[in-house]
């Protein structure tokens, strides 16, 4: 275990070094002087020049890219160039709502995705296994923003049970009840995942239901519930397991999309708003946190399964 | 003790797999039940616990053990009705333990749902001596996948003895195991077989290990039985022309001749059964009274039968 555990962090970290080489060097892809693609064509000398000694781009690329990295280690990404603020500051704002967001939908996704499968694998076959199905393929098809435009058309604008958009914080005036700010974007958010974890719950439950050692545990005489949780579900949820830190990756794109649909004040929204800005670091550290929390997930996702799986010991 | 009277399965409003199969199995006896791959042996046996796959059903005849109708319950039905027990233990030692669980924890759940009162681990370790297995204590807390074929199979059958069957139904429980390990398990099988005083249902195809260990023998072929026997009398003087067809494809090792004889043709297809004997197409001995009608018993040693208008004993009956 010890050593596995070992040997799976070492990959992440090797894939983090490369991640931070191509988020590193993208700006210098981009075609044309990075200054001047960050400040425009309008820039006068001494902006180029402040901003060229700023981001120390005199120096050899390689040089550029160790104290980038080294900074990054630091917990320093650097200077937001359109609010002249520290890059973690200006993720920080947005991290609360993130976070939150991502959180709910992912409760949202485990609570429906997985019963709701079980569900529909026990009734195969079933008007109700067709008709759970059947939601799951729609809710898997129609685009989040949609979903996110009706939920806000049916249930904000039309009966008003949650606002339509922004967040305040928690920590601010209203506290805990202002999570229902979250709830509609949450269940935009969860609804194709959802959808997908339905399936693939279902689907994996319907395989394992035909092995060889579900007969023996029926033939055993325990009553059919206790082959189903025990013996079926147990087995399916390792395909499950693996699949959530896709859904992960999902969220991630995904986020971007709902939290400018609902106005959140998120870490998403600001990716898009830097992108318009051309507000380069920032871009560039959301995107390594994003890396960093990715390869956490995946992690976790892999350490767990050896905790599920007692197969994938020693491979 | 067991007995299958006149048992019927088909596929929903499809063919019968199994046409109407009778036979009894007494306390400490083995019956082998022989046949080809889908004359319906496999289907007959787990019709027998109750495990028939979706869609296949009993639709007629009945399974009765120790005078109760067990027809059409499921296992945890029979604990439930504290009637008597059929266990079974399958072909692919590989696939029938669960991956995740480890051994003592699938022997534990088996004694705690027949054996509530029991101390689970304890009668565990005590199932797992009685299939010998070396060293018990250590080996319940492995996972299947640490243990060799032969070790999972002894596992299987420490699973179903956990109920203490009256009736222990064994569906080629060597044939995906080396020889040696082979000969091992159907020791053990026989051995359990008399000091637990338990009836066997034996399923092969294998002809060499029925004449090792069974006591009787039933040969299925098309989802009948064609002939029902004493070990001996069968081996010795067969009387449906299928039997000894079969017997007549075993290699001789005193034969200079390198090829194997065969039954000519292909045993017939669910649905695709011809009236009268479902045999006569491929037989030699078949006459018109063969292709229509039903097929009279006839009668060899004593106990021994098939269901045959021209035996091969006949000069004896006739």
């Amino acid at each position: 275990m010890g050593r596995y555990v070992i040997r799976r962090t070492g990959a992440a970290i090797m894939t983090l070094i490369a991640a931070s080489i191509v988020i590193f060097a993208f700006i210098h892809l981009i075609p044309g002087d990075p200054v001047y693609v960050m400040l425009g064509d309008g820039a006068t000398p001494e902006q180029v020049a402040a901003l060229r000694d700023r981001m120390g781009l005199d120096e050899p690329v390689v040089v550029q890219y160790l104290i980038w990295a080294g900074n990054a280690l630091q917990g320093d990404l650097g200077q937001s160039i359109f609010f002249d603020t520290p890059v973690t500051q200006v993720i920080r704002e947005g991290a609360e709502t993130s976070i939150l967001l991502a959180l709910i939908t992912m409760v949202w996704i485990v609570a429906f995705g997985v019963p709701v499968g079980i569900l529909a694998a026990i009734r195969q076959g079933t008007v109700i296994d067709q008709g759970l199905s059947g939601l799951a393929m729609l809710l898997a098809s129609v685009p989040t923003f949609w979903v996110g435009l009706y939920l806000i058309l049916i249930f904000a604008a039309g009966l008003g049970w949650f606002p339509s958009s922004g967040y305040p914080s928690i920590f601010e005036e209203g506290g805990l009840a202002n999570l229902r700010y979250l709830i509609l974007p949450s269940l935009a958010l969860a609804a194709p995942n959802a959808a997908l974890i339905l399936r693939l719950t279902r689907a994996s439950m319907l395989d394992v239901a035909r092995e060889d050692y579900v007969r023996t545990a029926r033939a055993k005489g325990i009553a059919p519930s206790r082959v189903v949780l025990r013996h079926i579900l147990r087995n399916a949820l390792l395909a499950v397991v693996s699949a959530f830190g896709f859904t992960f990756a999902a969220l991630i794109s995904e986020a971007v999309v709902t939290e400018t649909v609902f106005a959140l004040p998120g870490v998403g929204r600001t990716v898009v708003q830097s992108i318009l800005r051309r507000d380069y670091p920032v871009i560039q550290g959301v995107i390594l946190i994003i890396v960093c929390m990715y390869l956490v997930i995946n992690l976790a996702v892999d350490l767990s399964y050896r905790l599920l799986d007692p197969r994938v010991e020693l491979e | 003790m067991l007995s299958v009277e006149n048992l019927v399965v088909s596929v929903g409003r499809g063919p019968d797999i199994v046409r109407g199969v009778s036979f009894g199995i007494e306390p400490g006896e083995i019956l082998g039940l022989v046949g080809e791959s889908g004359s319906g042996k496999s289907m007959t046996s787990l019709a027998l616990m109750g495990l028939l796959p979706p869609k296949l059903g009993i639709s007629a005849g009945q399974v009765v053990l120790d005078g109760a109708d067990i027809t059409h319950l499921a296992p945890h039905q029979r604990v439930r009705r504290k009637c008597g027990k059929v266990a079974m233990i399958f072909q692919e030692p590989m696939t029938s333990l669960n991956p995740v669980l480890r051994i003592g924890e699938q022997i534990e759940e088996a004694v705690r749902v027949h054996d509530p009162d029991a101390d689970a681990p304890a009668r565990a370790r005590e199932l797992l001596d009685m299939v010998r297995i070396p060293d018990a204590a250590h080996q319940l807390s492995a996972y299947p996948h640490q243990l060799s074929g032969g070790m999972r199979q002894r596992v299987m059958i420490a699973i179903a003895l956990a109920c203490r069957p009256q009736v222990l139904i064994a569906d080629e429980p060597t044939t995906a195991l080396d020889v040696t390990v082979q000969r091992q398990v159907l020791g053990l099988i026989r051995e359990l077989c008399d000091s637990l005083h338990m009836g066997v249902l034996f399923i092969t195809h294998d002809l060499g290990v029925v004449a090792q260990l069974a006591d009787r023998v039933a040969v299925m072929y098309a989802g009948k039985l064609v002939e029902t026997s004493d070990v001996g009398p069968l081996f010795r003087a067969p009387l449906h022309p299928y039997t000894a067809g079969l017997m007549a494809c075993l290699p001789d090792p005193e034969s200079d001749d390198p090829a194997l004889a065969t039954i000519p043709g292909a045993a017939p297809r669910p649905g695709d059964i011809p009236d009268g004997c479902p045999f006569a197409p491929r037989c030699d001995r078949a006459a018109a009274p063969c292709r229509s009608g039903p097929v009279p018993l006839a009668h060899g040693a004593p106990g021994q039968s098939a269901r045959c208008h021209f035996p091969l004993n006949e000069r004896a009956s006739a």
